[in-house]
């Protein structure tokens, strides 16, 4: 027997926003030993949006993942899913939820359509849909062509897509995606988030993703920035980007000395120079940028707006970019996390 | 118990076997081999007044050995799905730990008694006349045996990640338990610590009801020697014992 959520029904727009947090995540801790893998953390998803974990390898994102999707109990805290407790009720926090993992979980000896229907039974998804279910994933994801071939013939891409298509097929209300474009080529990526970024709207589902890869990060609603067990910050990109003080703006003029001058006096900003450059920070640099032209006219030679991405929102708050921090001493935490698991 | 989940387990790894058909062909090669190499040799060694020709009193032994290999093959490709991730898969489902061990149990049975079936067949080549109910009886036990020693392999499934462990699973639990089970020779003759072994060892019970069905009233040391009933209740036990075991094990969490 399927239950069928009322909020199946409804759509997406409205749930946009709704009181209820799909996932809540109070005072989460979680120790392997001696080690704190994620050291106190909380944060709420509200449905329908794309919610981000952001930071290096290391930092306890795949740990909370596994809490949240009832594979290891914390240490101590509360999660609830769907307003299921994930660990006093986690069957039915595993009936909400469709995961891909970092590592793929296919089985390579069987055909993509016989995992999908090996998925359908394992979910008791309703015999008279299974079938139907199935062939529509794998159209979804553009694999019906390949239906019938072993999965060990798939590429990287194509068995990451297969994945995400069989997370869905019990129609989950979270889909939980942990570094879903590791070990991809730079066109599969992205092919891989554009095809992401329309599961909320077409599927109804919220996306729980964790990246190590700033620019990946982008596509979500809210970040949260997470390093050595702790979250750092949480809020949309426009607002951590904001952390960093905005846009640099920088221009070549006629006259680098006075107009220098008359930009610090009329618009009150810090200017510094180099290579015959003025570098200043707006806010806004898309409604600063007219400004100065209007008040320095012809002076203005040439002008270029650089965005604050992600990563320098991490160094900001971390004083380290998240590239440092990977070839450093997250890959011996995760070593030791490995290490204390097989041991107990 | 999830009804579903249970047999789509089974029909994954009834899939894959087909799938597979070298697999097959050393499962049933080695039987052969102990059969029919293994067994003639001994036989020389083994006086004909003894009642049952050497090569008769072994195949019990070597049905059992068939289900003994298989059933703990058919269990720890638990570890081969740990190792390659599929267990994932299977452990964020929501279905209980219980109806896993017992799809991964049941998968076991099926395919090995498969598998002894094919060995059973050889019968008239070794000179054994038997009936239908006696073929019927043998089944019975393979299908119980079977479960029995794939519920085992689960339990022995859980402590290990990586298929390194296959040959210390191998050496230290496959090949003892095979030698220490009756098949090869009688365990009465046994020394007493080997005895007492061979009697904590599951497949001793169904090679001896096996022995039961195919030579009763064999004289000396060759016949069975453990009574039916004996046998019948160790290895419902130890089924049970081991799936509660299993399950228990697999509920674990880090």
């Amino acid at each position: 027997m399927e239950i069928i959520t009322p909020y199946d029904k409804i759509p997406r727009s409205l749930l946009r926003g709704s009181s209820l947090p799909i996932i809540q995540v109070e005072n989460l801790v979680k120790k392997f030993g001696n080690i704190t893998a994620v050291d106190d953390i909380s944060f709420e998803v509200e449905e329908g949006t794309i919610f981000g974990f952001l930071g290096p390898n290391g930092a306890g994102k795949t740990t909370t993942i596994n809490i949240l999707c009832t594979l290891l109990s914390p240490t101590s805290g509360r999660t609830l899913i769907a307003g299921h407790d994930c660990i006093s009720e986690s069957s039915e926090v595993r009936k909400a939820i469709g995961i891909v993992f970092q590592d793929t979980t296919l089985d390579k000896d069987l055909t993509a359509y016989e995992n999908l229907i090996f998925h359908a039974y394992l979910y008791n998804v309703p015999k008279s849909e299974m079938k139907k279910r199935v062939d529509d994933a794998l159209k979804f994801v553009d694999l019906y062509d390949r239906k019938d071939d072993l999965v060990k013939k798939f590429s990287g891409g194509m068995k990451r897509r297969l994945e995400v298509a069989r997370g869905l097929i019990h129609r989950p209300r979270v889909l939980f995606l942990d570094e879903p474009t590791l070990g991809l080529d730079p066109q599969s990526r992205t092919n891989l988030w554009e095809f992401i970024t329309t599961l909320p709207e077409k599927h109804n589902v919220t996306i729980f993703m964790t990246t190590h890869y700033m620019e990946e990060a982008e596509v979500c609603d809210r970040i949260a920035v997470i390093d050595n067990g702790k979250i750092i910050a949480i809020d949309s990109p426009e607002e951590l980007k904001k952390i960093v003080g905005g846009d640099v703006v920088s221009i070549t003029t006629t006259d680098n000395v006075h107009v220098r001058k008359e930009i610090e006096t009329v618009f009150k900003m810090g200017v510094s120079e180099k290579n015959d450059e003025l570098y200043m920070t707006c806010t806004r640099g898309d409604t600063c940028i007219p400004e100065l032209i209007r008040t320095l006219g012809e002076r203005v030679l040439s002008v270029r707006i650089q965005r604050p991405t992600l990563n320098d929102v991490f160094l900001k708050l971390t004083g380290k970019t998240i590239r440092e921090e990977e070839t450093s001493g997250s890959d011996s935490v995760r070593e030791s996390i490995r290490a204390y698991r097989r041991r107990h | 118990m999830e009804l579903n989940a249970v047999y789509v387990i089974v029909a994954r790894e009834f899939k894959k076997f087909i799938r597979e058909k070298s697999r097959l062909f050393s499962a049933i090669a080695r039987p052969l081999l102990w059969l029919f190499i293994v067994g003639a040799g001994i036989s020389r060694l083994v006086p004909h007044e003894t009642g049952v020709p050497y090569t008769q009193f072994i195949f019990p032994g070597i049905i059992g050995m068939t289900i003994l290999f298989s059933s703990i093959f058919s269990s720890i490709s638990i570890i081969w799905d740990k190792e390659f991730g599929f267990m994932k898969e299977i452990l964020v489902a929501p279905v209980s730990r219980f109806s896993i061990v017992i799809g991964k149990a049941l998968s076991g049975t099926i395919l090995s008694t498969i598998q002894a079936l094919i060995i059973l067949a050889l019968f008239p080549v070794l000179g054994f006349k038997l009936g239908l109910l006696q073929i019927l009886e043998i089944i019975l036990i393979c299908v119980s045996l079977s479960f029995c020693i794939s519920a085992f392999g689960i339990v022995i499934a859980t402590f290990y990640d990586s298929y390194e462990s296959f040959s210390v699973i191998m050496n230290f639990i496959i090949m003892p338990m095979f030698f220490l089970s009756g098949a090869m020779y009688p365990v009465k003759l046994l020394p007493d610590i080997l005895r007492i072994l061979a009697k904590l060892n599951p497949l001793t019970y169904g090679i001896d009801i096996m022995k039961h069905v195919l030579f009763p009233d064999a004289p000396g040391n060759m016949g069975p020697d453990i009574s039916v009933m004996t046998s019948i209740a160790v290895i419902i036990f130890t089924s049970i014992l081991f799936v509660v075991i299993a399950g228990k094990l697999f509920e674990r969490k880090g």
